[in-house]
């Protein structure tokens, strides 16, 4: 009864509002610049520890380099008691050709070389942009009904949610007006748990910023805990960014990418029905 | 403290750029790394520095206190960093002799300049804190320092004015290099309640790892702030005729004047 795309059978609403769609390419840029440049810093001292100060002879996360059994140089990530090697990737791994001990590969930070007054340059400028233009989307966002409608899930949404990550899993995708269940859920959590809490674990490990709000050593434990939390939340919103990617390619990449450009997104006219036999 | 404190002369942004383009002249930079080289680019990101100081400005107050923490948290070695024993030999000598013959020496924009033996600083009242030292490294360590207020020193030499930075010029040559460390504050972290001139470390004389005789804690800002080996105080109202010009060893090396972050 229904053909999939390119008919009359589909309509272009305007899914994104200007504002949204500068907020996503700007946050992108800045999630960029602050990923490798936070790499950068954390390659100064390649090690994560719990509390308010470092256990140096006990880190919970330690990249580094040492002589193997054969007595050649071995890249490691330790966690705990478990030593993994990582030649070549962490610890250990050319640059220009050459063999070097960094936690994290030159290609992965921003600047490449060992640099970390640079890194810091970056990664708080990018954090100026970032954090103001976070805090304004999150006030943007919930202040009209529409906006919240698109993503907060329905009751409907809440009951179709096993049934959602059934379909997510056999890569079948909507292409209606609304976000999904699923969709709606992950960018909640995005939003506003892993976004603000970047910023605020961030915040944590600013010797002045824990004068001022003392709260936030509480919140986090310490100032360790919160530098290892920024590390896990960072490679979270990594996890994270691969998976969108990854959706935003097999469920209609140029009606999505549309969307988050000009705005416009084609749906199919009859999307509430079930979809098992539309695609994308 | 009038705002106008806040903003920095050109002079001194020039030449934190300039000390950003050599460090990277140091390295071989390929590909997108000319971006960190490029002027316009340094003039931003060097122009995010001051806003985050006048930010940080805004939210702590002046008396605003870092955490203090339990003898339970103090670690059992306190982590030395850069220079852990300066080579030199006036140094050396002030050393064997246990510092009896050390004197600081505080000049410059003060109306009553003057020279503090040990036994003088540990006699004016003292100020004891277990806080913790946040290298800009991402290490953190805690202990418990004993030294006395730099404000009440100050207030004994009576700055003048127009001071409005204060200067600690230290014994040691940081790696061996040609220049010796030095640091600075701005009055307002000079006068912070926690701001100290620390004699000891755990309840014990400051060992020569850690700054012996004498070493500066600015508990609200990074550790590279706080100078050890401090020989000589002087007030100035810029830096810009000091070293590099930018107000500190590491500063002259392209990182941040403000350390608050």
């Amino acid at each position: 009864m229904k053909i999939s795309t390119g008919t009359t059978n589909t309509q272009i609403v305007r899914r994104h509002s200007l504002f949204t769609r500068l907020w996503h390419w700007i946050t992108v840029a800045c999630l960029i610049v602050l990923m490798m440049s936070g790499l950068q810093i954390f390659n100064a001292h390649p090690a994560l520890y719990w509390g308010q100060d470092s256990n140096f002879s006990a880190p919970a996360l330690e990249i580094t380099a040492r002589r193997g059994d054969d007595g050649a140089p071995q890249g490691i990530v330790r966690i705990g008691d478990h030593v993994f090697d990582t030649t070549g990737a962490l610890g250990l791994s050319r640059r220009d050709g050459r063999l070097e001990q960094r936690a994290f590969p030159a290609w992965s930070t921003l600047p490449g070389p060992q640099w970390l007054a640079m890194g810091r340059y970056w990664h708080f400028a990018a954090a100026w942009l970032f954090a103001p233009l976070l805090i304004l989307y999150l006030i943007y966002t919930p202040a009209r009904r529409e906006r919240r409608r698109q993503i907060w899930p329905s009751i409907a949404q809440w009951q179709a949610l096993p049934r959602t990550i059934a379909e997510h899993a056999r890569f079948r995708f909507d292409q209606s007006r609304d976000y999904n269940g699923l969709q709606k859920l992950t960018y909640l959590v995005v939003l506003f748990a892993l976004l603000p809490l970047m910023v605020l674990t961030g915040l944590t490990m600013s010797p002045t910023m824990n004068a001022a709000w003392p709260w936030l050593l509480d919140i986090f434990g310490g100032r360790q805990s919160a530098r290892t939390l920024h590390f896990i939340v960072a490679f979270s919103l990594l996890v994270f960014f691969f998976v969108h990617t990854a959706l935003v390619l097999v469920s209609g990449v140029f009606n999505n990418l549309r969307s988050m450009v000009t705005g416009g997104y084609r749906i199919d006219k009859a999307a509430s029905d079930t979809s098992a036999d539309r695609h994308a | 403290m009038p705002d106008s404190k806040l903003i920095l002369p050109d002079r001194r942004r020039r030449q934190l750029l300039t000390g950003l383009g050599a460090l990277g002249a140091s390295a071989a930079l390929t590909g997108c790394d000319n971006l960190s080289r490029n002027e316009t680019v340094q003039n931003v990101l060097g122009a995010t520095d001051r806003l985050t100081r006048a930010a940080q400005r805004l939210v702590a107050s002046r008396q605003s206190l870092a955490r203090e923490y339990s003898p339970a948290d103090i670690a059992d070695t306190f982590r030395p960093n850069g220079t852990t024993n300066p080579d030199n030999d006036a140094y050396q000598r002030l050393a064997a002799n246990r510092f009896a013959d050390w004197r600081l020496h505080v000049d410059g924009l003060v109306r009553r300049p003057g020279d503090f033996s040990l036994d003088a600083l540990r006699a004016l009242p003292s100020r004891t804190q277990i806080t913790r030292h946040d290298c800009v490294e991402g290490w953190s360590c805690i202990g418990q320092w004993t030294g006395v207020p730099l404000g009440d020193v100050l207030d004994r030499v009576r700055p003048t004015d127009n001071a409005r930075f204060v200067v600690f010029h230290c014994a040691d040559n940081i790696y061996g290099g040609p220049v010796k460390y030095y640091e600075s504050l701005d009055m307002v972290e000079a006068y912070h309640p926690q701001t100290l001139l620390a004699y000891a470390l755990n309840g014990a004389p400051l060992p020569v790892a850690n700054g012996a005789p004498l070493r500066l804690r600015a508990e609200r800002q990074l550790g590279y702030k706080m100078a050890k080996y401090v020989m000589r105080i002087e007030l100035v109202d810029s830096f810009a005729s000091i070293q590099g010009g930018n107000g500190g060893y590491w500063e002259d090396r392209g990182y941040e004047w403000w350390a608050g972050i």
